[in-house]
């Protein structure tokens, strides 16, 4: 019997089974068909932090000419999706406390009068802020509105008294992401998100399944070494892992028409990388569970803090610096910093340098310790 | 000859339960060695160690004069250990199954069909079946079929009858002596079925990790000392009671449709028939019987909990 040749045909033998196991499981491949279109077309809409659909209450006391300008204006922009008038401050919290309204704008009696005699005249805006993202990102658009409509105003009346005022515009432009969108923000994420699920999971639910079922045992009274049983354990989480990447990269081009801007080789040998180190996560709490109830269990609460510390809804650059720290322990943080900076800036592998050898190094640790925890006694 | 298996002094705790206290045998080749004893007394804890998967805290185990911690690899190779639950891949045929064992001990089914043949003819008519969904004794022989398949020389079988109907269990006995006379092959195997226990050509009786007695089945049987007397009446729900108050009687066990008695020295089967009768019994029926390997062991068992 020739000896290296035996070995592979070992692992080979091993990994066949676990691909047979896989594809027989009746769950599994409508979940790896349809989990990706969900995460794919569904998420990238439903998970913007874009502040729409805000309702607006106005509330005249006015009734002048430059207060209609200004309602007409506030009407027309896009983001509030209802202006509702009301007759008085009152009614228009009653609005704000029946969910009607999410900000309230007061103009007083005097508007028009003050600003024709080039006084400062006064407007009231009140927010609910129970949702402070809303809050916030909303009465800076309001900010925004009034102080263009002043602008605009003072131009006008400027323009017929003949004294220009030299203004100074402000023009900014984003990079990257030219259209300031939020899909295009969240589909890398996303697409991290998915390969950290589905990869991370599996594995923890394998081996421990096997100790369940006994079969284990089996196994463990065969020449086959630990090296050989763990790693025929992760080659098809990899193939998994890199199906459901294709799958994905191409449902985001059909749903958003968005390709990566930079090289489709560097984004696999990034999720090559990720795949590794998630599935051996994965395999090492599976080692040492008892229960798949277990395993499930604590993959569930690994996932959650690597997805909520990993920069995919909360940019890593606004936690507070020791939360960036803790981020530098979590695979996914790099994983999906190098997926957004792959698809929307084309960063090369040089430029990625970094995040690769963390990666590298995540991986060769937490296979190492894939194995050792794997104990045959 | 020097005997293919050699334990002595097997120790194992598991906290503070004592599974193993110095267990030590040995089996020759070629022999059925049976392992009989209740739930928990240590079967399979032996049977891990000396499939090389548990650690004794003491003692040593040799198998083919490989030891069993020192030389496991290559040890791993000459036993088959079934264990106690069914552990074959479900979701694998049954084909499938027999070629992953038969390939990741680096040969093939063809290469060693005549060590499976008489089981796997019985499966082949289902061998694109799912493991899973076979009977329970279809199962049975799939699991012995995929321990034999890399050809060992020592077969650990622990329970491997439980749960199986009558006609299997009487077949997988015929299949073990064919195994041990045409191949030559050594079998451990355990079994709580005190029937079973006279197909072993050797057999000990253990109890709360110790054995308690080897012998061949005959010599157990033989070293039954006392008179056995098997009792029934047509009250039987009552009859435990009165046998256990009547002080002549030293023990009483329930036996299906009657009890095995032993009377203390001195006391005479005539005078319990009566005592029986006084009690408000009919048909009262005492008679001599031989002793079974289960009256032997119930009699060991008290005995070791007397002293």
């Amino acid at each position: 019997m020739n000896q290296p040749n035996y070995k592979l045909m070992i692992i080979r033998y091993l990994i066949e089974k676990e691909f047979k196991q896989l594809l027989r499981n009746p769950i599994l491949l409508p979940v790896f068909l349809v989990l990706p279109v969900i995460m794919m077309t569904v998420l990238p809409r439903a998970t913007t932090q874009e502040v729409k659909n805000l309702h607006v209450c106005i509330v005249d006391h006015d009734h002048s000419t430059w207060s209609a300008r200004l309602v007409h204006k506030l009407s027309a922009f896009p983001f509030f999706s209802s202006t509702w008038a009301a007759s008085s401050y009152r009614e228009a919290l009653h609005h704000m406390e029946a969910g009607r309204a999410d900000f309230i704008i007061e103009i007083g009696p005097g508007f028009e009068r003050e600003l024709v005699a080039g006084r400062h005249s006064r407007l009231r805006i009140a927010v609910n802020a129970v949702n402070g993202v809303q809050a916030g990102l909303g009465s800076s658009y309001l900010m925004h509105l009034v102080a263009d409509y002043a602008a605009r105003l003072q131009a006008e009346t400027e323009g017929t008294s003949g004294h220009g005022a030299a203004g100074i515009e402000v023009v900014s432009r984003c990079l990257y992401n030219a259209g300031l969108d939020y899909k295009a923000f969240m589909v890398p994420g996303l697409m991290a998100m998915l390969l950290t699920l589905i990869v991370g999971f599996l594995p923890a639910l394998n081996i421990v399944g096997e100790k369940e079922k006994g079969t284990i045992e089996q196994i463990n009274v065969t020449p086959v070494r630990r090296w050989e049983f763990i790693l025929s354990k992760l080659v098809p989480y990899w193939c998994v892992g890199g199906f459901i990447l294709a799958y994905s990269m191409l449902l985001a081009r059909l749903a958003f028409g968005m390709v990566p801007a930079g090289s489709i080789g560097t984004i696999f040998l990034f999720a090559t990388l990720f795949t590794l180190v998630v599935s051996s996560l994965g395999l090492m709490v599976s080692n040492y569970s008892d229960t798949t109830r277990q395993a499930a269990l604590v993959m569930f609460f690994f996932l959650v803090i690597f997805i909520l510390l990993g920069g995919l809804l909360t940019p890593v650059a606004s936690m507070p610096s020791w939360a960036q720290t803790l981020t530098l322990a979590n695979p996914l943080r790099y994983f999906i910093d190098a997926m957004r900076a792959l698809y929307l800036k084309g960063s090369t592998l040089r430029d990625l340098f970094p995040l690769c050898r963390a990666l590298a190094i995540y991986a060769v640790i937490v296979w190492t310790w894939a194995i050792v925890s794997y104990r045959k006694h | 000859m020097a005997p293919l298996v050699a334990a002595h002094g097997l120790r194992k705790s598991f906290g503070k339960t004592e599974a193993l206290r110095g267990v030590g045998f040995e089996v020759a080749e070629g022999e059925i060695y049976g392992l009989i004893g209740p739930d928990g007394a240590g079967k399979s804890t032996l049977f891990r160690i000396l499939a090389t998967l548990l650690k004794a805290d003491g003692g040593t185990a040799t198998i083919d004069g490989l030891d069993v911690l020192a030389h496991y690899r290559p040890l791993r190779r000459r036993i088959g250990y079934m264990p106690g639950r069914f552990s074959l891949y479900q979701d694998l045929t049954v084909e499938e199954n027999l070629a992953f064992f038969a390939s990741i001990f680096g040969t093939t089914l063809r290469e060693n069909y005549h060590l499976v043949a008489d089981i796997y003819r019985q499966l082949e008519p289902f061998r694109h079946r799912r493991a899973g969904q076979l009977s329970g004794g279809m199962k049975q022989k799939l699991a012995l079929s995929c321990t034999l398949i890399h050809a060992p020389r020592l077969l650990l079988l622990d329970e491997p009858t439980t749960g199986v109907d009558p006609v299997s269990r009487k077949e997988f006995w015929d299949t073990l002596r064919r195994l041990r006379d045409e191949q030559g092959i050594t079998v451990i195997v355990s079994t709580p079925y005190m029937d079973e226990a006279t197909q072993c050509d050797r057999i000990a009786l253990i109890q709360e990790g110790a054995f308690l007695r080897v012998d061949t089945p005959q010599g157990i049987v033989d070293a039954y000392a006392d008179t056995l007397w098997a009792v029934r009446s047509d009250r039987m729900h009552r009859l435990q009671d009165d046998l256990h108050r009547y002080p002549a009687v030293r023990t009483a066990f329930p036996f299906g449709e009657t009890f095995h008695v032993t009377l203390h020295p001195g006391a005479s089967a005539r005078a319990l028939c009566r005592h029986l009768e006084d009690c408000g019994h009919n048909n009262v029926e005492v008679r001599p019987i031989c002793a079974g390997i289960e009256d032997c062991f119930m009699s060991l068992m008290k005995k070791s909990h007397e002293s």
